[in-house]
């Protein structure tokens, strides 16, 4: 993975930048030892390290604003970060970069239920944002993994999904507004309370930009009621093509399940070794999930198993209560943990349309024998998006080259198929060098001047989402 | 002009000299003075349905009757609602998907299952310097690079001809009911709208019509529907006695009873909770709520200066139909301005594609 060569000029300056900065910030706020900044050198890829010049710390939107304009006179790239939990390299920074940290800035802001909204600092983890409003019987749906970890602020810029977000949707669709600061430092509000843009949809734009566009400070967010219930059904096949089939099947019956999770035969045996969570030894699981009363939930999960009887599954297991849910979700909660217990992994994530599964799962196999690579498949399959999970061994040589080539050839299938190169973890440098698969030249260039308008000096996370040589020009610059 | 594919397009959009007006079935947007008016007709049919993996994916100049009857044998929808404003607008024609979402036009039931952005999968348009673009795909989750899906619905013509877009389609519930209370003020009405959506039933429409009634839908499996029926009526019970009526979302979706009432027709997005006091301060002629409170449609006396009258709130008001003099789209704070007139000068540097402003 190609980063781009610091500027001397930059690392010259440090002494000079790092006391402009502590004339914005108080110095408790500004890191810049060498050896405290390593704390910010990578984030949840952690393959790829690099600490920053300094990182910052601000407290609130005029800080972050003093910040951004001290970083723009002195052309200092900006890197900006949440909680640094993205799978893609996004918060990775340059040895010539700032780190603007957003952690601080975790207040909330105001609460409203008659409206159904909630406005945060955008350091808030995503967890504690539904912790705000939990106990008046209110939830923020989009829920990632990493939920009790990640940040608001890089939720939106990944635009993150869920396990939930079959039926509640993704960070967009959930965002009402953001007030953000531009590289120079002009403060902008963008959205509000109210349920669509009267201009020009910047919103849209903004989430999932990855952190180039702007610095996100606070974020005005859809919150939902809670449902009376949920339960799961645990639904076992012999077949990978045979669950992807029920999948279709229980998606055009008109249930709306809010998840339906796979897991492939290698992904269940390391589960059951690693969570023991008794599940049947066979080939794909379903975890469908439905929501509603007692009554409303017993209806969906029986269309559910009557479709799926139509497969032959080996095992239907329906939750009865709580308990039996929590065992049904323990072994996928814990995959990737398990996964991490046997293995080296790298997580990829694809979507793909639901109907390509069985070619998809099919090719997959195919590719991992090619490589001699085990793959284990665990994803949400609801929506198509993929979570294949290489095993290598990071100490071996080579091994982490040979994981990325597979690893480039399976999201070449997504593509191939009508899918895309990543479903919610965001592009950051990890895909970066593939965005030509999916995207022709000039689809690029329209992406790259959107950057222009909001970041003419392409100063914000510069070395991201774009191959290097279609930035060049405009990074040096 | 109108292009018979997106080649043509292409071409058409490069040579243009003058200014273009985009138009789908004319039976929606605000249209512009003195451009040439290219129309999308051309680039119509349904070109992909997966009912199993619930996308569609159709020309921009496909008619939206044709789209809902493809879906309807499957037992499927649009669930975001397509508003029909031909009545209310005075408008004849056939509208397009294309217009839809150039418009981010969105009906009722936008407080539960989103906007027509939020099912927006991916686009092809043809930008102000002639070249084919493309954003998105036909998959539900997507982050692989900017979402310019999203600031291509409801982008109204500006940045480009749409000639293609991907939507996500929902299946049909079993049953619908809609649940009234008669005789509520505004504020109360918009305190019961509220109750409702903050309650876990899954309400998927909720609008007042002043003087005829409030009114809440629920939809999902027959059982179901009964069952928040009666969980509703008992959450509302200190609003009034709750009853079943016959299906009103479609008139409120399209605007049915302000169509007529002489007068600028208005829309305003605005925070629920302040709906009521707003509508008190615009003195329209008429006005009906949808989205819990969140939009206003208005007919206000010809040449009424809504915007002046309300100074400032939270939220956004647009003029439909009236005669040129007041602003037709909202004005912006001057960062906000700056950003869009930037993104226009990108994908339009020619200024091809014409402001749509005056009715
Ligand atoms: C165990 C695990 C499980 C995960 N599960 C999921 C999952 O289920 N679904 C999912 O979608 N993701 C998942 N992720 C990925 C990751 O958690 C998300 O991408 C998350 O949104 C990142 O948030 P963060 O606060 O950690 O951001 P960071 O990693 O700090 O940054 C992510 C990006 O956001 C940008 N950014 C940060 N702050 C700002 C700001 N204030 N303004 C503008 N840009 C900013 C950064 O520059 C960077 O590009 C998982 C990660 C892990 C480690």
């Amino acid at each position: 993975m190609d980063m781009p060569t610091p500027s001397l000029q930059i690392l010259s300056r440090k002494a000079r930048i790092v006391e402009r900065l502590l004339e914005v910030l108080p110095a408790d706020a500004v890191v810049h030892d060498p050896n405290e900044v390593r704390a910010y050198e990578c984030d949840a890829l952690s393959a790829y390290r690099c600490p920053p010049l300094a990182a910052v710390l601000p407290r609130d939107t005029a800080e972050v604003a003093a910040v951004l304009r001290v970083c723009f006179e002195e052309r200092v790239p900006v890197v900006p970060r949440g909680a640094g939990t993205s799978l893609a390299g996004g918060a990775l920074p340059t040895a010539d970069s700032v780190i603007l940290g957003v952690a601080r800035m975790n207040g909330v802001l105001e609460v409203d239920y008659p409206n159904r909204f909630i406005r945060v600092q955008s350091g808030r983890t995503n967890l504690s944002v539904t912790g705000a409003v939990e106990s008046d019987g209110f939830f923020y749906a989009p829920d990632p993994s990493s939920q009790l970890a990640c940040a608001i602020a890089g939720n939106i810029a990944m635009n993150s999904g869920g396990a939930h977000c079959l039926k509640y949707g993704v960070t967009t669709n959930n965002l009402l507004g953001v007030t953000m600061v531009l590289m120079d430092g002009t403060v902008v509000e963008i959205g509000g309370p109210w349920m669509d843009a009267g201009g020009l949809d910047l919103l849209g734009v903004v989430c999932g930009s990855e952190g180039q566009l702007g610095v996100v400070t606070e974020a005005t967010l859809r919150i939902l009621p809670k449902p009376e219930g949920a339960l799961p059904v645990l639904i076992g096949f012999n077949e990978s093509e045979v669950a992807g089939a029920c999948v279709s099947d229980i998606i055009k019956a008109g249930v709306l399940p809010v998840a339906i999770e796979f897991m492939d035969g290698p992904c269940i045996k390391a589960c059951e070794a690693f969570a023991k969570a008794g599940y049947p030894d066979c080939e794909a699981l379903l975890i469908v999930e439905v929501e509603g009363s007692e009554a409303e939930i017993r209806h969906q999960l029986g269309l559910i198993t009557e479709i799926a009887r139509r497969h032959n599954p080996v095992e239907i297991r329906e939750a009865a209560d709580e308990a039996q849910a929590k065992r049904i979700w323990l072994g996928r909660k814990s995959a990737f943990g398990a996964m991490g217990q046997i293995n080296d992994y790298m997580c990829l994530d694809g979507t793909i349309p639901v109907s390509s599964l069985p070619h998809v799962l099919r090719r997959i196999g195919e590719l991992s024998r090619d490589y001699g690579l085990d793959v284990a498949n665990v994803f949400h399959a609801g929506d198509g998006n993929m979570h294949p999970l290489i095993l290598y061994n990071a100490n071996l040589p080579g091994d982490q080259e040979k994981c990325e080539a597979l690893g480039a050839d399976i999201l070449r299938l997504c593509v191939e198929v009508g899918g895309c190169l990543t479903g919610e973890h965001g592009v950051g440098i990890e895909k970066r060098d593939l965005m030509e698969v999916q995207y022709g030249a000039a689809d690029l260039e329209a992406q790259v001047r959107v950057k222009d308008v909001f970041d003419p000096r392409w100063l914000l996370n510069p070395a991201k989402v774009f191959p290097l040589h279609v930035t060049a020009g405009r990074r040096a610059g | 002009m109108r292009p018979e594919n997106e080649a043509e397009l292409s071409e058409m959009v490069r040579h243009a000299r003058g200014p273009l007006a985009v138009r789908g079935g004319g039976t929606r947007g605000l249209a512009a003075r003195g451009a040439v008016v290219l129309e999308t007709s051309g680039l119509s049919g349904v070109r992909l349905y997966e009912p199993g993996a619930l996308t569609l994916v159709a020309g921009a100049g496909t008619p939206v009757a044709e789209i809902e009857v493809a879906l309807a044998t499957e037992g499927q929808r649009l669930a975001f609602e397509v508003p029909d404003l031909r009545q209310v607008l005075g408008r004849a024609g056939a509208s397009t998907i294309g217009g839809v979402v150039a418009e981010n036009a969105s009906g009722p039931r936008r407080v539960q299952a989103g906007a027509c952005r939020d099912f927006l999968l991916g686009v092809r348009f043809v930008d102000g310097r002639g070249d084919v673009l493309r954003n998105g795909g036909r998959v539900m989750k997507n982050v692989t690079g900017y979402d310019l899906v999203k600031l291509m619905a409801g982008s109204r013509g500006r940045l480009g001809v749409l000639t293609e877009v991907a939507l996500k389609v929902l299946p049909k519930p079993e049953a619908e009911v809609t649940l009234a209370l008669r005789g509520l003020s505004d504020a109360q009405a918009v305190a019961a709208l509220s109750a409702a959506l903050g309650s876990p039933y899954e309400v998927s429409g909720a609008a007042h019509l002043p003087g005829q009634g409030t009114f809440l839908r629920i939809e999902g499996f027959a059982g179901s529907v009964r069952y928040r029926f009666g969980e509703l009526a008992r959450l509302l019970q200190g609003f009034g006695v709750a009853e079943e009526v016959p299906s009103p979302w479609a008139a409120i979706r399209d605007v049915g009873p302000l169509a007529a009432v002489a007068g600028d027709l208005w829309r305003l997005s605005v925070k629920p909770s302040e709906a009521p006091g707003i509508v008190a301060r615009m003195g329209a002629e008429a006005v009906i709520y949808d989205w819990g409170g969140g939009l206003i449609w208005a007919r206000m006396a010809p040449g009424a200066d809504l915007r002046a009258r309300l100074g400032v709130f939270a939220g956004h008001a647009t003029r439909l139909s009236g005669a040129p003099g007041i602003a037709a789209l909202p004005p912006e704070a001057a960062p906000v301005v700056a950003l869009s007139e930037g993104l226009r000068a990108q994908f339009d540097p020619r200024g091809i594609f014409a402001a749509p402003e005056e009715v």
